[in-house]
C-alpha cells in the first residue's frame, strides 16, 4: 500500500456525519499547451492530492503562498473546474458523481465569494437582478416576491432597498462585496467557499465584512471555507486551519493548536513573519530562502525541502505521508519527516 | 423557457432609461451623426408614408407617356413604362429599407449568436467557427453574391411572385454572407467577459452556458454589435442595390435604387437625373447610416463615463 492509500485510507476512517463536506485525494491539473496542433507539453499541478473534510457550522481556513493552489481547491469543490482525480462528498454524495441536473439542484446549497467585488457583478444588470438571478434560475418565488427576498437580503447584509434598483459601478467596493454576499446568500446555502472575500478591500473596510461573515454564518448556520493568504485573518476566522505549500495540505490542526504548537517548518515560518502589535517584543524571524517552485515542476521528496531551514537529505528523497499525531484525540495532521 | 422568464425581471426600468438619457446626450454632441440620424428618419417617415405620399401607382404605366421629362405632373418624368419615377422612387425606399433592416436583423443577430458560442466555449467549437469565418470572409463577396442570386434567380417561393420572391432571396443571399463581422467582434468582447468573476457566479448560481451567453455575454456586448448593425445597414444597402442594379437582385417590376439605375442607363445621356437621383438616394442613405454608427461608436463607449 502506497503512502497516498494510507492517508486516503485514514481519513475515510475518519470522516462521520459531522462532516458537510469531505475532499479526497483531489487532485487538479492544469495542461500546458504549445505549438500548431496544441499538444500537452507538460501538467501544471496545481492541486496535487489533498484530503481534508469540513465540519457543519465551522469554518475551515486555507492559507498559503500565492499560485499554491487553494483558490483551485476551492473552485473545485464546487465543481466550477473539473478535477483531474479524487472525490469531493457533500453531505455523502459525491458531487464528481452528479449529473447536470442534479448538479444545478446541488448549486442552490454551495456557493461561493470571490475575491474581486469589481469583476464579480455583471456591469449591465441592477444588483438586485444579480440578487435574484439564482432564485429565477431555480423557479424559486413569482418575480414580485423575488423582489421582496432581495429586499430582504440587501437589508440583512447592510444596504437599503432602494439599492435593488442601481448599478454595480454606483458602489464602492466593500458595498458590491456585501451585494455578492447578498447574492450567495439569495439560495439559502449551507456551504459558501470565501475565496479570499477581503483581500481586494481597504483595510478599514475588512473588518466589516468579516463581521458581517461571521453574524451571518451564526444566523444561517453556514459552513465557510475560508481561503486567505492572511494568517492574522484565518486566527481570526477560522477553527480549523489547513496549510497549503505547492499544492498540498502540510498541516492541518485546529486554529489554537496552529497557533501554539505550529509542527511544520513552513507554517513556523509563515507564522514567525506575522507582525506583532507590540513593539517590545521580539521574535526569532525564520527567512525563507529563495521562491516557491513551479508547480510545472515541483521538487522531488517533500515540496518543501530546496527552502526548509532544517531538511536533512532524506527529505529530498522520499515524500513525508500526512499522518495525524495529535495526542489525547487531538487532531493534528502534519506532512514532515522532521516531525515524525 | 427559463430564459424567457428571466427577462421578465421587473427590476429593470428606471436606470435603464437614464443610460439611454447619458447615450443620447454624448450622440447629440456629434454634429455629423445627427445630420445623418436625420436624414435617415426623413427616409423612413418616407418608406412608412409611400402611399400617402406618392403621387401615383408605382406600377400604372402609361404607354402613351413614355422616357418623359419632368412636368408639374410627373416632376421627375416618367420612365420606359409611362410610370411615375417619384412614386417610384418613394416606393424603392421602403424595398430598400426594408431589406436593409431585415438583412442587418438576420445576420447581426445570427452573427453575435456565433460569435459568443464560439468565444465563450472556445477550445475546438472556437476554432471549428473560427476558421469557418476566415474561409467566408475570404471569398470574393461581389462575384459570389452574383453567381447564388443567379442560381436563384428562377426560384419562385410559394405564395409569392417571381418578384416577390426576388425580395425574400436577396435577403437570405445577403443574411448568408454578412454574419461574420459580428460574429469576429462578438468573439472578442466575449473572450474577455468570459474571464470575469460575474461569468463564475453564474456557474455557480446553477446557470447553464446558454443562459450565461444570454443573459450576461450578448447584453454586455451590445454596444459593439449596435454599432456593427448600424454599419451594416450602410454595406446592405449599396449591396442590394449592386446586386439589383446588376439584374441579379430585385426583380423588376419591384422598384429599388439599384434596379432604377439599371434602368435610367438607357437614357443616361439625355435624362441622367434619372439615374442621379436614385444613385444620390443610395449615397445618402449609406453615408447617414455610417455617420449615425460612428456617432454610435462615440456615444457608447464605455470608457467615456459622463
Amino acid at each position: 500500500m502506497t503512502l497516498t492509500q494510507m492517508q486516503v485510507q485514514t481519513s475515510l476512517d475518519l470522516s462521520t456525519d459531522q462532516d458537510l463536506v469531505v475532499v479526497r485525494g483531489l487532485k487538479k491539473y492544469f495542461p500546458v499547451r504549445r505549438g500548431l496542433l496544441q499538444r500537452v507539453v507538460a501538467w501544471v499541478k496545481a492541486v496535487d492530492g489533498v484530503s481534508f473534510t469540513i465540519r457543519r457550522g465551522e469554518t475551515m481556513g486555507l492559507v498559503g503562498e500565492s499560485g499554491c493552489g487553494k483558490t483551485t481547491v476551492g473552485r473545485t469543490i464546487l465543481r466550477l473546474i473539473e478535477p483531474t482525480a479524487g472525490e469531493v462528498y457533500f453531505e455523502g454524495r459525491n458531487i464528481f458523481a452528479l449529473t447536470k441536473p442534479e448538479l444545478k439542484t446541488l448549486r442552490r446549497d454551495m456557493q461561493i465569494i470571490f475575491q474581486d467585488p469589481y469583476s464579480s457583478l455583471d456591469p449591465r444588470m441592477p444588483v438586485g437582478a444579480s440578487i435574484a438571478e439564482g432564485l429565477a434560475v431555480h423557479g424559486i418565488g413569482t418575480p414580485k416576491e423575488r423582489f421582496e427576498m432581495v429586499v430582504d437580503l440587501l437589508r440583512k447584509v447592510g444596504l437599503e432597498d432602494y439599492h435593488a434598483r442601481r448599478y454595480p459601478h454606483e458602489f464602492s467596493g466593500g458595498q458590491r462585496q456585501r451585494i455578492v454576499i447578498a447574492r450567495a446568500l439569495a439560495l439559502r446555502p449551507k456551504f459558501i467557499v470565501c475565496d479570499e472575500p477581503i483581500s481586494a478591500l481597504d483595510v478599514s473596510i475588512q473588518a466589516q465584512i468579516i463581521n458581517l461573515l461571521k453574524e451571518l454564518q451564526e444566523e444561517f448556520k453556514l459552513t465557510y471555507l475560508f481561503i486567505a493568504h492572511n494568517l492574522s485573518v484565518i486566527e481570526h476566522v477560522s477553527d480549523r486551519v489547513a496549510v497549503m505549500y505547492l499544492g498540498k495540505i502540510v498541516e492541518l490542526t485546529s486554529r489554537e493548536e496552529l497557533y501554539r504548537n505550529p509542527l511544520h517548518p513552513y507554517t513556523q515560518a509563515l507564522l514567525s513573519a506575522v507582525p506583532i502589535p507590540d513593539p517590545t517584543l521580539r521574535r526569532e524571524r525564520i527567512l525563507l530562502k529563495g521562491d516557491v517552485p513551479s508547480p510545472l515542476n515541483p521538487p522531488s521528496g517533500c515540496r518543501f525541502h530546496p527552502r526548509c531551514p532544517v531538511a536533512t537529505r532524506y527529505c529530498a528523497q522520499e515524500e513525508p505521508p500526512f499522518v495525524n499525531i495529535g495526542t489525547r484525540g487531538q487532531e493534528h495532521w502534519v506532512a514532515c519527516w522532521r516531525v515524525m | 423557457m427559463a430564459t424567457a422568464e428571466l427577462r421578465a425581471e421587473a427590476l429593470l426600468t428606471v436606470r435603464e432609461e437614464s443610460y439611454l438619457l447619458i447615450v443620447w446626450r454624448r450622440f447629440r454632441r456629434h454634429r455629423v451623426a445627427l445630420v445623418g440620424a436625420v436624414i435617415l428618419l426623413a427616409f423612413i417617415l418616407i418608406a412608412v408614408l409611400a402611399p400617402w405620399i406618392a403621387p401615383y401607382d408605382p406600377y400604372a404605366q402609361n404607354l402613351l407617356l413614355k422616357n418623359a421629362g419632368p412636368s408639374p405632373a410627373h416632376w421627375l418624368g416618367t420612365d420606359e413604362l409611362g410610370r411615375d419615377v417619384l412614386s417610384r422612387l418613394i416606393y424603392a425606399a421602403r424595398i430598400s429599407l426594408t431589406v436593409a433592416f431585415v438583412v442587418t436583423l438576420i445576420s447581426q443577430t445570427t452573427g453575435a449568436l456565433i460569435g459568443a458560442i464560439s468565444g465563450y466555449f472556445g477550445g475546438w467549437v472556437d476554432n471549428v467557427i473560427q476558421r469557418v469565418v476566415d474561409f467566408m470572409l475570404t471569398l470574393p463577396l461581389l462575384p459570389l453574391l452574383l453567381t447564388v442570386s443567379a442560381l436563384l434567380s428562377d426560384v419562385t417561393l410559394p405564395g409569392l411572385t417571381r418578384e416577390w420572391s426576388s425580395v425574400v432571396i436577396i435577403i437570405l443571399v445577403l443574411s448568408l454572407f454578412g454574419w461574420m463581422g459580428s460574429a469576429r467582434l462578438v468573439r472578442g468582447v466575449v473572450l474577455s467577459l468570459r474571464e470575469q468573476t460575474f461569468t463564475e457566479a453564474a456557474r455557480a448560481l446553477g446557470m447553464s452556458d446558454l443562459q450565461i451567453v444570454i443573459r450576461h455575454m450578448i447584453p454586455n456586448a451590445m454596444a459593439p454589435i449596435i454599432v456593427s448593425a448600424t454599419l451594416s445597414l450602410g454595406t446592405v444597402i449599396i449591396l442590394e442595390a449592386a446586386l439589383s442594379f446588376l439584374g441579379f437582385g430585385v426583380q423588376p417590376p419591384v422598384p429599388t435604387w439599384g434596379n432604377m439605375l439599371n434602368n435610367a442607363q438607357a437614357d443616361m445621356w439625355t435624362q441622367p437625373f434619372k439615374a442621379i437621383i436614385p444613385g444620390f438616394c443610395i449615397f445618402l442613405t449609406s453615408l447617414s447610416f455610417n455617420f449615425v454608427g460612428d456617432g454610435l461608436r462615440d456615444a457608447l463607449d464605455p470608457r467615456l463615463k459622463r
